[in-house]
């Protein structure tokens, strides 16, 4: 039954390099994933859930996220996104979300300068449908990243209005801020809750033979809420 | 019409591209006590009229040449 493997689109821009790995992990979850080009107007019809994969779109020109916003697909994607559909930016797909608008904050480059690449750990701050319902609160999650420009940044007003309300779903474990991020911000929601960016990976974190299996925590909870939403559609 | 926008991090947010440059500085001997970098956007206009061009010029910063989360602007047009 198509219900049982909901249709996530999974966007292609120019320079997307993590597509493949988040398409292979949310099959391997259970979701019938499209690989949709930036230049398409429409998603799938059916679509669940829509991911932003992570990569370097537009060659990082300008600012990361800054030319991708302006895709044509990105307005089908916003569209999506103010009638309630879950929406998850990775990476380069959180850069292109705050750069969108869609997201609170932006994301800078590293207080190191460096590229870093390595397993960290964050610990989840809220636990709710869409992108965390299959974790507990607390929780420590191992996953890697993988990113010269992750450190997010907020002026305080706004940093303090995502503490009221709940909307700092991630942050890195004390002493294992791999950017400088302020608040060690490692995931944040917009207001409705529906869509999500993180600068970790969880596509590359699905399978415990490659280190951590944590990811799918947050996949899984992507395809349960893609399944449900497709069902109240139908 | 031309036109140059000049895009800078704002006062007092972290800028480590600055600080390494302010670090090379030093090594080479150089008494510098801050750097920060921004970056030039040089633009050609059709417009003929300054003020109108300079409005079309924020429009373009507002938009997409500078993040005013984090960057602000100065537009020099030359007629």
């Amino acid at each position: 039954m198509r219900e049982n493997r909901p249709s996530i689109a999974v966007i292609v821009f120019p320079g997307s390099n993590d597509d493949q790995d988040a398409a292979w992990a949310l099959g391997a979850l259970g979701a019938e994933v499209s690989l949709v080009w930036h230049a398409e107007e429409r998603l799938p019809e059916r679509t669940g859930a829509v991911v932003l994969p992570g990569g370097f779109s537009y060659g990082d020109y300008l600012r990361c996220g800054a030319i991708a916003r302006f895709s044509p697909v990105m307005r089908a994607v916003e569209a999506f996104a103010a009638d309630g559909g879950p929406v998850l930016g990775i990476c380069n797909g959180f850069q292109i979300l705050c750069e969108a608008g869609l997201l609170p904050g932006v994301l800078r480059p590293n207080a190191s300068l460096s590229f870093v690449c390595r397993d960290v750990g964050v610990s989840v701050e809220v636990v709710a449908q869409p992108f965390t319902s299959r974790c507990e609160l607390g929780q420590r999650l191992v996953i890697p990243v993988k990113h010269g420009e992750g450190c997010w940044y907020a002026p305080a007003e706004i940093v303090e209005e995502l503490v009221r309300t709940d909307r700092i779903v991630l942050r890195y474990i004390e002493g294992e801020n791999p950017n400088g991020a302020l608040g060690g911000v490692a995931g944040v929601l917009n207001e409705a809750g529906n869509v999500m960016g993180l600068m970790p990976h969880p596509e590359h974190a699905v399978d415990p033979l490659l280190g951590s299996g944590d990811g799918a925590l947050i996949l899984a909870s992507l395809v349960d809420a893609a399944r449900e939403r497709v069902t109240v559609a139908a | 019409m031309k036109a140059t926008v000049l895009v800078r991090p704002k006062e007092g947010i972290l800028d480590p591209q600055g600080d390494a440059v302010q670090e090379s500085l030093r090594h080479l001997g150089f008494a510098v006590g801050d750097a920060r970098v921004g970056r030039i956007v040089d633009l050609e206009l059709e417009a003929d009229d300054p003020a109108a061009a300079r409005a079309e010029v924020e429009r373009m910063c507002e938009q997409l040449l500078a993040n005013t989360l984090i960057e602000s602007y100065e537009i020099e047009i030359v007629p």
